[in-house]
């Protein structure tokens, strides 16, 4: 027996340089650190990329995606939201032309059924939850649809415990019987759609007992759902990285938001789509600008007028193409066409699928800096290590949450040692790179965002105290907009009504690592509730729910292959192995297997998982990998 | 709900108590094996959750076939009914009748309350316990009143099992009681409930004349002595002529409250909020009451028919008898009465071919006073703990499952018969115009012939003690039980009517009539009342939670003291009694003062 | 611009209060009358976040016409009612319900107690050096948090905002009855053998520091927990996407607690493990 304790990081205090890879760091100076970064990312000036962080402030990334594209004259910039909800992002944008959840947390305590899909909120977000509680206790009916049942689930009318990677036939057939019983807004499809009548065609064989067959979950399930969804008077579609976490997780964004257009559901108070956002800034990185299509303000690269507003403020031309975004950058680092990487406060060595492969590439770069509050396993690859502060207790400024809201963060604690906050480290950079920038604060880098962002123009400092916050959109200072976007669908005269929605005319196409005899486990990975991402920052808590990391087996599993809670065994997969105790749960089923990725110093789950990417938004398939599991044979236990 | 279980499972024994109640479970999220399609589907929401008002019954289950509640037997319980333990746990250690620790499958329940206690309780108790130690398979309990103060003093032994077996012995012998809870099935029948009516006989009995009279087992004996003319006449009045008839008898309710129950009838009726329920508040509690356990006992059917016709007035379709746990004679009278009545389409979807549906549950309490307090009641039912709710909102606008409520008393609901049968004037003829009809009084104590007696209202209290027989040396007599006041020997004139008692200062409570002679201790006797408060307080009112207990340490300290002795403790009495009148949540509290404090003023105790 | 909901428009009564007229929207409690009023009616069991459970009963006040004193917390106020908040009638039961909770519970974290002790002449000692006392131990057994119950007034808060009214987890409930009534996890276990899940919102609510950060009760005991050097600042959480507003308490550079406001339209004052104890990597500085 022995005890797994989760590693502890303890915070950078000064900056840390070596001058080859296989020396050890040493401790620099600022100059030093500061001169040699510059020199370095200079060098590859046309083979840069920039990892901005999604849990930094809104004006740090504004900040570093400027620094990419002024300094360094790319849009090769991206952030850990393409490891989760760029899908939710590049679905909702194409059906509506704007990424942002359609609602707000206050609307689901006010709303008649609420739709978890692919959501464990009850754990990955749990004050959102409470807002589901609140409508559930208003009398509210809550569907979960989800393989496992999970704590969210427990609370539905009714849980759908479908197949991993069949989130597209279970919402086809949704749709399809929503369509046959007659159920579908009619006025709303006709006005504020378009490609219905490809989209019926599309879901018509999609029967309840095809789905039944596709998805394992009974068809008079699949009706009821679809019944209660197409009836309710106001509806919320709720997901998560079930959804998005999948190698076609766009197409399955599309799948969810087609059932809102045939039903109505969307624009209008209490009725929407809402994606939960994993990370407290990664809306708002977005937001910034800091993703490789678009410019601060969610607003359009190839569009020339918005360009030539970005070029007059910064005084400096934008590539009018797309960059590459992190999945990219990766494949570029492969081929050598990206050389070097300044990356703020991700930690993709670790939260990449096939960790394996993501290290082999950090290492293949010419120069990596890496800028963070700990000595993370991707800073221990880096040519330079900048301590930073963090975001949220050490610095000003604000991050933009799940629905929207644009809230101040502010500095509470002084940061230790020499750290310093992310923009002044990146102002100095570009200084030494020829570009002097002067932000007083702040505040003044939010004023110069606000003059380029139409959506953010009403939010200053102030009206931001005074409201606790205020949604996007918001381009005036005198007035608060609804708490729902696009309620221009319904509007009467069609130029208000502006672009009609599409129905995305997707297709079921099975998770790339298939179960077979070798591996004929299904891995789907997901968080607990005290713990998040690799750990770094959860590890630091004496968490009393913490168990360390486990493969989580049905019972009948755990008896199928003769092991104990505890045991520890071998989990493979077509890309890795490693050790695991198992944990026995009976909210899976036989055939499904769970773990998470927080504990990936002890178990790096990261090593089975797939790099199967989202072709739109590069997400990589995280939820289904196909695994064996094997005994040891001299079975050591873990408590 | 996501719900949390510890590794405690329950035994084949618990599973089956709860499965026979609850029927078996239908997933494996709910306890039975797990199948292909719980593994892809489940159900639950409000459907699962709404059931919470079977977790009562459920713990009753367990403890009727264990005797205790284990840990694995409350969580098979929250399983199949999707309660949280920690909150099932609340509930369960509520009630005394429960418990949460292994003890022997058969229990003892002693009464050691006032009645009792003058009849020598103590000496029964101190006996049994000594006859029933540890290997005995008996635990022996010392009980609040347990209703059967005319055969003081009184032993209920519980044995649990299925079905759980339960004798009572009263009054009590050691060596009785002891047998009786060696071998309840052995043990000699009660006598009839007849035996508790000294007037059994006398023709001018109204709201007791069938017991002794008719088969309490027999629906056919009860219509052939008159039964269900009144639900009859109710039909043909229609709901608002019933509720025009029972205003204009000037019925007021019997629990001790005296509303208008004509009044409470409207007030529920007129709601448009639906449903509508009927509560019966069978949970005689009052230490020295037992008048509805007699009518239960001995005249089931009257209750069965006084429910339907007080739901048909008030528009409820579903009535809920809570009936005391310490009442199994009752309890099974009144199972049967029910049962019967369903059979015979008088209770059920269309009750005399009227196209009106009614039908009534019944459930136990499991030994709390407080509980006889309505909101407390409602809590009781819907699986909560039997706290007191705060008023405003009232029970005819928010009461049970925070619908419309009517709840009456039994003895209310009986009187209902005769004010139908006989038409409301001719009801209200007897008594005093303010007080009408007549009333139950459970006499007991110092009496020759104690027992339950109908008089009118309006009689004298020495015109209603001397048929029973007053002892020698009658010091005093407290009226209205444990909530009510003592009145002196010298004040037998005072009329018994609501505002007769009102007026001379005291109350006429629940009908309790308790006399003491002058060989009992006056300060033993309002250290037993303070006691019976501090245990029965529930707890969530701060006057009333710590009040309670300073009052008997109070008491406990001056116990023998007189004169200045006792004055610094009596002034302390008198300031946490007026703060817990003023400011308890509920009549508990409000009144757990009274009786000591009547006690000092009228009685002259520690003087 | 367009139009959102703002909710059903709330009517006006009017009643007296301490002999004024006052106008308030129905649906007004006495005690929000009260205190737009700007009158101090000391409450222990209010919350500003729960349904008032008016079990302390140190807020009553006195209503024409009604048999007993009223709860202010809880009571409605209704057109010409005449409500009187410091007569004697109601300033004895309150002194008399301090003293009764004085007596037999420790207050000594508990704030204002000592000003309404003070201002209503309150004698916890008369009822003599063996008045019973709760004689509880603080409970230690997880590194997130302590429940010395020796300093709970049962107020129900706890219950309430771990239950239906906000977390719905149901981790504790009122065990017992009467004055051995407690806050308890099912059949008295450890809070780690209990469906607690350590967000922490029963800590928000308590109104006597029964419930309180590992980290506060260990400055307590050693003595360095000094609110007058602590600042508040209040900040986003960073654990996900929500947006959760977390109020750093911080002394000395260290963060020792955090809170929620309870009027921010995310949270009300809720939080979850992670946003209320996930902090210490920031101050893992050596």
């Amino acid at each position: 027996m022995r005890k797994r304790q989760p590693k502890t990081y303890t915070r950078l205090t000064h900056p840390l340089v070596r001058d080859s890879r296989d020396e050890p760091f040493r401790r620099a100076t600022w100059e030093e650190a500061l001169d040699r970064t510059a020199r370095g990312l200079g060098a590859a000036r046309g083979a840069f990329g920039m990892f901005s962080c999604a849990r930094a402030t809104n004006e740090m990334n504004y900040v570093a995606q400027k620094f990419a594209r002024v300094v360094m004259g790319t849009n090769n910039v991206d952030s850990c939201n393409r490891t989760c909800h760029a899908p939710s992002v590049a679905g909702l944008s194409a059906a509506f032309g704007s990424g942002g959840g359609t609602s707000s947390y206050e609307e689901v305590e006010h709303t008649d059924v609420i739709v978890m899909w692919g959501s464990n909120a009850r754990f990955a977000h749990p004050i959102f939850f409470q807002h589901v509680l609140r409508g559930i206790r208003n009398g509210a009916r809550m569907y979960a649809v989800d393989p496992r049942r999970t704590s969210t689930a427990e609370w539905a009318e009714s849980w759908l415990g479908l197949n991993v990677g069949t989130d597209i036939p279970m919402a086809h057939a949704i749709g399809r019987e929503i369509i046959h019983a007659g159920l579908v807004d009619e006025a709303f499809v006709r006005r504020a759609t378009t490609g219905f009548e490809e989209y019926r065609a599309l879901v018509e064989p999609w029967t309840p007992s095809l789905a039944e067959k596709v998805t394992g979950v009974p068809a008079a399930a699949v009706r009821e759902l679809a019944h209660a969804y197409a009836r309710a008077e106001r509806a919320q579609l709720c997901w998560t990285l079930g959804i998005t976490e999948h190698h076609n997780g766009t197409d399955n964004v599309r799948a969810l938001v087609n059932l809102s257009l045939l039903t109505g559901h969307v624009g209008r108070y209490g009725s929407g789509l809402q994606p939960l956002r994993g990370q407290n800034n990664v809306q708002g990185g977005g937001d910034m600008g800091a993703i490789p299509n678009r410019l601060p303000g969610f607003q359009d690269i190839l569009d020339a007028d918005v360009r030539l507003k970005f070029e007059s403020a910064w005084g400096t031309t934008v590539q009018p193409r797309y960059g590459l975004n992190l999945t990219e950058m990766f494949e570029a680092m492969e081929d050598g066409s990206l050389r070097a990487v300044y990356c703020i406060g991700e930690n993709p060595a670790q939260s990449e699928a096939d960790a394996g492969q993501a290290v082999r590439r950090l290492r293949s770069l010419d120069f990596l800096v890496v800028q963070d509050i700990f000595l993370t396993k991707t800073a221990e690859l880096a040519d330079v290590v900048l301590p930073a502060t963090a975001g949220w207790a050490e610095t000003e400024g604000t991050t933009t949450n799940s629905e929207r809201r644009v809230q101040r963060v502010r500095r509470a604690v002084a940061p230790p040692g020499e750290a310093r906050e992310d923009i002044d480290i990146i102002c100095d950079l570009a200084a030494r790179l020829g570009h002097d920038w002067k932000y007083a604060d702040a505040e003044a880098v939010w004023n110069e965002l606000r003059s380029v962002s139409p959506d953010h123009y009403g939010m200053t400092y102030e009206r931001l105290e005074e409201h606790q916050g205020i949604q996007w959109p918001c381009p005036s200072t005198d007035a608060i907009e609804p708490t729902y976007l696009h309620g221009r669908l319904w509007e009467k005269d069609p130029v208000r009504r502006g672009r009609p929605a599409p129905f995305g005319l997707v297709r079921h196409d099975p998770p790339v690592d298939l179960t077979d005899e070798e591996y004929p486990i299904r891995l789907t990975t997901g968080r607990r509730l005290d713990s998040y991402n690799t750990g770094v920052q959860s590890g630091g808590f004496p968490s009393p729910l913490r168990r360390g990391e486990h493969v989580e087996l049905c019972p009948e599993d755990a008896e199928r292959y003769g092991v104990v809670v505890g045991e520890e065994v071998r989990v493979s997969s077509r890309r890795g192995s490693v050790l695991a105790p198992v944990w026995i749960d009976t909210s899976l089923r036989p055939g499904l297997a769970f773990m998470t990725f927080h504990f990936p110093d002890e178990v790096d789950t990261n090593r089975l998982t797939i790099e199967a990417n989202c072709p739109i938004a590069g997400t990589a398939e995280f939820k289904a990998s196909a695994i064996r599991i094997e005994k040891l044979p001299a079975p050591t236990h873990v408590r | 709900m996501d719900l949390h279980f510890g590794d405690s499972e329950p035994t084949d024994e618990e599973r089956a108590a709860v499965d026979a109640l609850l029927g078996p479970p239908e997933s494996s999220w709910e306890g039975a094996d797990r199948s292909d399609t719980d593994l892809r589907w489940a159900r639950g929401g409000r459907e699962a959750r709404d059931r919470r008002d079977l977790l009562l019954p459920g713990l009753h289950a367990v403890n009727d076939r264990v005797g205790w509640i284990s840990e694995g037997a409350l969580n098979y319980l929250c399983r199949r009914l999707t309660v949280p333990p920690a909150e099932a746990y609340g509930v369960a250690t509520f009630y005394a009748m429960f418990s949460l620790r292994p003890r022997p499958a058969t229990v003892l329940h002693v009464c050691t309350d006032l009645t009792c206690a003058a009849a020598g309780a103590d000496d029964l108790c101190a006996g049994a316990e000594a006859r029933l130690g540890p290997g005995s398979g008996v635990a022996v309990e010392r009980s609040p009143c347990l209703g059967l103060c005319e055969r003081a003093p009184a032993a209920l032994a519980v044995r649990a099992g299925d079905p759980a077996r339960t004798a009572v012995s009263a009054p009590a012998t050691v060596a009785a009681a002891v047998r009786a809870a060696g071998a309840p099935d052995a043990a000699p029948a009660e006598p009839p409930a007849v035996t508790a009516v000294p007037q059994a006989g006398d023709p001018s009995l109204t709201l007791l004349g069938r017991v002794g009279v008719v088969d309490p087992a027999s629906l056919d004996d009860y219509r052939a002595h008159g039964g269900y003319t009144a639900l009859r006449r109710a039909f043909a009045l229609g709901p608002a002529g019933v509720i025009r008839e029972v205003t204009d008898s000037g019925l007021v309710g019997r629990g001790g409250a005296a509303f208008p129950t004509g009044r409470k009838w409207q007030a529920t009726a007129s709601r448009p909020d639906r449903p509508h329920y009927l509560v019966c508040n069978a949970d005689e509690s009052e230490p020295g009451t037992f008048k509805d356990r007699v009518i239960m006992e001995g005249d089931p059917y009257a209750l069965v028919e006084a429910m339907t016709i007080a739901a048909y007035a008030t528009g409820a379709h579903t009535g809920h008898l809570y009936l005391r746990g310490e009442y199994p004679r009752a309890l099974l009278r009144m199972r049967h009465a029910v049962d019967r009545a369903r059979a015979r389409g008088l209770l059920g979807d269309d009750i005399l071919g009227q196209g009106y549906a009614f039908d009534i549950e019944i459930r136990r309490g499991a030994g709390a006073y407080v509980c006889g307090e309505e909101t407390a009641l409602f809590n009781s039912i819907e699986g909560y703990r039997g706290e007191p709710r705060s008023k405003p909102p009232f029970p005819v606008e928010k009461g049970l499952f925070g619908k419309p409520t009517v709840e009456n008393n039994v003895e209310t609901l009986v009187n209902v018969l005769p004010i139908l049968t006989r038409g409301a004037p001719a009801y209200a003829a007897t008594g005093t115009p303010d007080s009408t009809g007549t009333k139950l009084f459970c006499v007991s104590g110092s009496v020759e012939r104690p027992g339950v007696y109908e008089v009118p209202f309006g009689t004298t209290l020495g015109g209603l003690l001397e048929p029973a027989g007053v002892r020698e040396g009658l010091r005093a007599v407290l009226l209205g039980g444990a909530a009510g006041g003592f009145v002196r020997a010298d004040e037998l004139d005072i009329p018994l009517t609501f505002e007769g008692t009102r007026e001379a200062g005291t109350t006429l409570g629940s009908g309790v009539v308790m006399a003491f002679d002058d060989t009992v201790p006056l300060p033993r006797l309002l250290l037993r009342i303070a006691r019976f408060f501090r245990d029965e307080s529930c707890g969530q009112c701060v006057p009333c939670r710590v009040g309670t207990v300073r009052q008997e340490e109070a008491l406990h300290r001056i116990v023998e003291r007189t004169g200045a002795d006792a004055a610094g403790d009596i002034a302390l009495l008198r300031e946490v009694g007026r703060a817990m009148r003023d400011a308890s949540i509920c009549g508990l509290g409000q009144t757990a003062w009274n009786a000591v404090e009547s006690a000092i003023d009228r009685l002259g105790a520690y003087e | 611009m367009t139009v959102t909901p703002l909710g059903i428009p709330r009517r006006l009564l009017e009643f007296t209060l301490d002999g004024e007229p006052v106008r308030v929207p129905e649906g007004t409690t006495i005690l929000d009358a009260c205190r737009a009023a700007g009158k101090d009616v000391p409450t222990l069991c209010e919350g500003d976040t729960l349904r008032p459970k008016n079990a302390c009963r140190v807020c009553v006040v006195e209503v024409e016409g009604s048999r007993t004193l009223v709860p202010a917390c809880s009571r409605r106020a209704e057109p010409g009612m005449e409500v009187r908040t410091g007569t004697e009638r109601a300033r004895h039961s309150r002194k008399v319900v301090l003293e009764l909770l004085a007596s037999s519970v420790d207050l000594s974290t508990t704030p204002r107690v000592a000003g309404w002790l003070e201002e209503y002449g309150a004698e916890p000692d008369r009822f003599g050096p063996d008045a019973a006392r709760l004689g509880e131990e603080p409970r230690i057994d997880n590194d997130l948090y302590v429940r010395d119950y020796d300093k709970c007034i049962l107020c129900y808060k706890c219950v309430d905002a771990c239950g239906e009214q906000w977390q719905n987890t149901f981790a504790i409930s009122v065990a017992g009855r009467g004055f051995d009534a407690r806050i308890a996890v099912e059949h008295d276990a450890a809070l780690t053998d209990s469906a607690c899940v350590y967000c922490g919102n029963c800590i928000e609510v308590c109104p006597t520091g029964a419930l309180s950060f590992k980290s506060e009760f260990d400055m307590r005991a050693a003595g360095t927990w000094d609110e007058s050097k602590q600042t508040r600042t209040t900040t986003v959480c960073a654990y996900c996407g929500v947006g959760c507003n977390v109020t750093l308490h911080v002394q000395d550079n260290e963060i020792v607690k955090v809170t929620s406001p309870h009027d921010n339209p995310v949270t009300h004052g809720n939080l979850c493990i992670k946003g209320r104890f996930g902090y210490q990597h920031v101050q893992n500085r050596d």
